[in-house]
């Protein structure tokens, strides 16, 4: 119970870390809105000569494009640097003394951070949308499943940010690799085009890997396009991964531990 | 100007040869630019994977425009992509160091950092440039091969001019410089496209006010001979080395005007 307490607490402090720059917010959801223009734009050049892509109508992939943007910090895609850079300096030496798993501490500061990033950097942009293009809207129980695959999506992606963090153990030049790393996630999960407008073969890949499930699974959930037994079928996908990567994570942890002192760090 | 010049190649030269020290560094650094600059490609290929026109563009006329908008703006990002982090020396007062030396603060902005391993970025819209030439059958004419040249370094002074503006707000908001992401990497999202798929609204904003139409969209259609979708004059496809020098004026005028307005944090 106390440590569900002290996980309370540090979430508290992820929201307010991003709550104390209220400028780089608003820009933030500006550019997300200028975005979301231009791809709504771009998909809706598309439908001018068919009407249904891998089970997306037009109304489907501009909600999509604007729900994408709007996750888009919610799940923090781009570079996430803080672990990397704590390593690289040292940091992490004062962190591992504390009676308290970095990971976990992590986890639940990014908890706290999602739902600042949902509010103020998903919603302006999404109503934004609304105004302009007609979207769709979930039923009842699909918006309820959407906010359980939502966090889901956070904790899986935290999951593959603190691995790929965690490189910093081994490589001092590790910026390529946290690139590359957000490259993959941005193309596999469906950040820059839907999965559906994939072959078939690429698109069940991504579905498979854990990408799939950072935005197309939310946004799929929130159209509607799953249910009854499928919908059930995603949500344990999303929640294998997020286990199985927090797993890998704490493996990861552990060798890195060990090999830190016996570097006597 | 000359004197300039000089100055600017001692600086790049240095920081490149230092840049160059971590090999393995650069490497991973290169190759992680290289990749997320491919995916808008893979984006555009996906895209023409499940229609065979947007509008009246074809793959190899959108990849023509995706290349040019992409060597361009790497290049320009190459030079002073790093006004991302001027902020930071508003921030902590060190822009106080730039005001006291004997050149423009500007000029001292930009030389201080060039970012070398986003030459990467060059190479990937260059390879694009090279597949959109090899697939398209264009009737070259002088007056269209000057096109193309005189559009490259309009399309660099065009995307440079939006960076210098946008990176004047972090004199009045330090916080505030994400505002300038949804006009550079907006602006070549955007320019990576045909302007007609576009609202009008969208084209107006972002393609005249900001003139983002005279980076790809108007050199594109005078090179590849098309007729202008939206039937706008036909002697816009000749304009972006004049809206080149507006916008340079725009940008040196706003930046002067913004470092008037500077109050030292006390750095």
């Amino acid at each position: 119970m106390k440590r569900v307490r002290v996980d309370w607490e540090i979430a508290k402090r992820g929201w307010r870390r991003y709550a104390a720059y209220p400028w780089a917010t608003v820009a933030g959801a500006f550019t997300n809105t200028i975005f979301g223009f231009l791809l709504a734009y771009i998909l809706l050049a598309v439908y001018r000569s068919r009407a249904d892509v891998g089970g997306f109508d037009a109304g489907d992939a501009v909600t999509y494009v604007w729900l994408s943007q709007s996750m888009i910090m919610t799940v923090y895609i781009f570079s996430w640097w803080e672990l990397a850079w704590r390593i690289r300096d040292g940091s992490i030496a004062t962190d591992l003394l504390r009676p308290l798993n970095p990971q976990r501490y992590w986890l639940a500061f990014d908890l706290g951070r999602a739902p600042y990033h949902f509010v103020f950097r998903g919603l302006p942009p999404f109503v934004l949308g609304a105004l302009v293009f007609e979207l769709r809207y979930p039923s009842p129980l699909d918006a309820l499943a959407f906010v359980v695959s939502l966090t889901l999506a956070v904790v899986v992606s935290f999951g593959f940010r603190f691995i790929y963090n965690s490189i910093a153990f081994w490589l001092l030049d590790f910026r390529g690799v946290v690139t590359l790393s957000t490259t993959i996630v941005i193309f596999f999960s469906g950040m820059a085009i839907p999965l559906r407008f994939m072959p078939t073969a690429l698109r069940d890949l991504c579905y498979a890997l854990p990408f799939g499930s950072v935005i197309q699974t939310p946004v799929d959930i929130w159209l509607g396009k799953r249910d009854g037994a499928a919908l059930l079928g995603v949500l344990g996908l999303q929640l294998f991964w997020a286990l199985a990567l927090l797993a890998i994570g704490q493996l990861v942890l552990r060798r890195a531990t060990r090999k830190l002192v016996v570097q006597g760090g | 100007m000359v004197d300039a010049v000089f100055v600017w190649r001692r600086l790049v030269g240095a920081q490149i040869r230092s840049q160059l020290q971590y090999r393995l560094s650069f490497a991973l650094d290169a190759f992680g630019s290289f990749w997320i600059s491919f995916i808008d490609f893979l984006v555009v290929l996906v895209i023409f994977r499940n229609v065979s026109r947007l509008n009246e563009w074809n793959v190899h006329e959108v990849a023509f425009l995706y290349a040019l908008s992409s060597i361009t703006f790497a290049v320009t990002d190459m030079l002073i992509g790093q006004l991302d982090q001027f902020p930071q020396k508003i921030r902590d007062g060190n822009f106080d160091i730039l005001l006291v030396r004997p050149r423009g603060t500007l000029f001292q902005v930009i030389a201080s950092d060039f970012a070398l391993r986003r030459v990467a970025r060059v190479v990937q819209g260059s390879i694009v440039l090279v597949y959109a030439l090899s697939t398209l059958t264009i009737h070259w004419t002088v007056l269209r091969v000057l096109v193309l040249v005189v559009s490259v370094p309009s399309a660099i002074v065009i995307f440079s001019s939006i960076w210098v503006v946008g990176a004047c707000i972090a004199f009045w908001t330090t916080d505030g410089g994400e505002f300038t992401n949804a006009f550079t990497y907006g602006g070549t999202a955007m320019a990576q496209y045909p302007f007609d798929i576009y609202a009008t609204w969208l084209r107006r904003l972002l393609g005249f006010v900001i003139p983002l139409a005279f980076v790809c969209y108007f050199p594109a259609l005078y090179v590849l001979g098309k007729t202008d979708p939206l039937g706008l004059p036909r002697f816009l496809e000749f304009c972006s080395p004049a809206v080149a020098a507006v916008s340079a004026l725009v940008a040196g005028l706003t930046w002067r005007s913004a470092v008037r307005h500077y109050r030292s944090a006390g750095g």
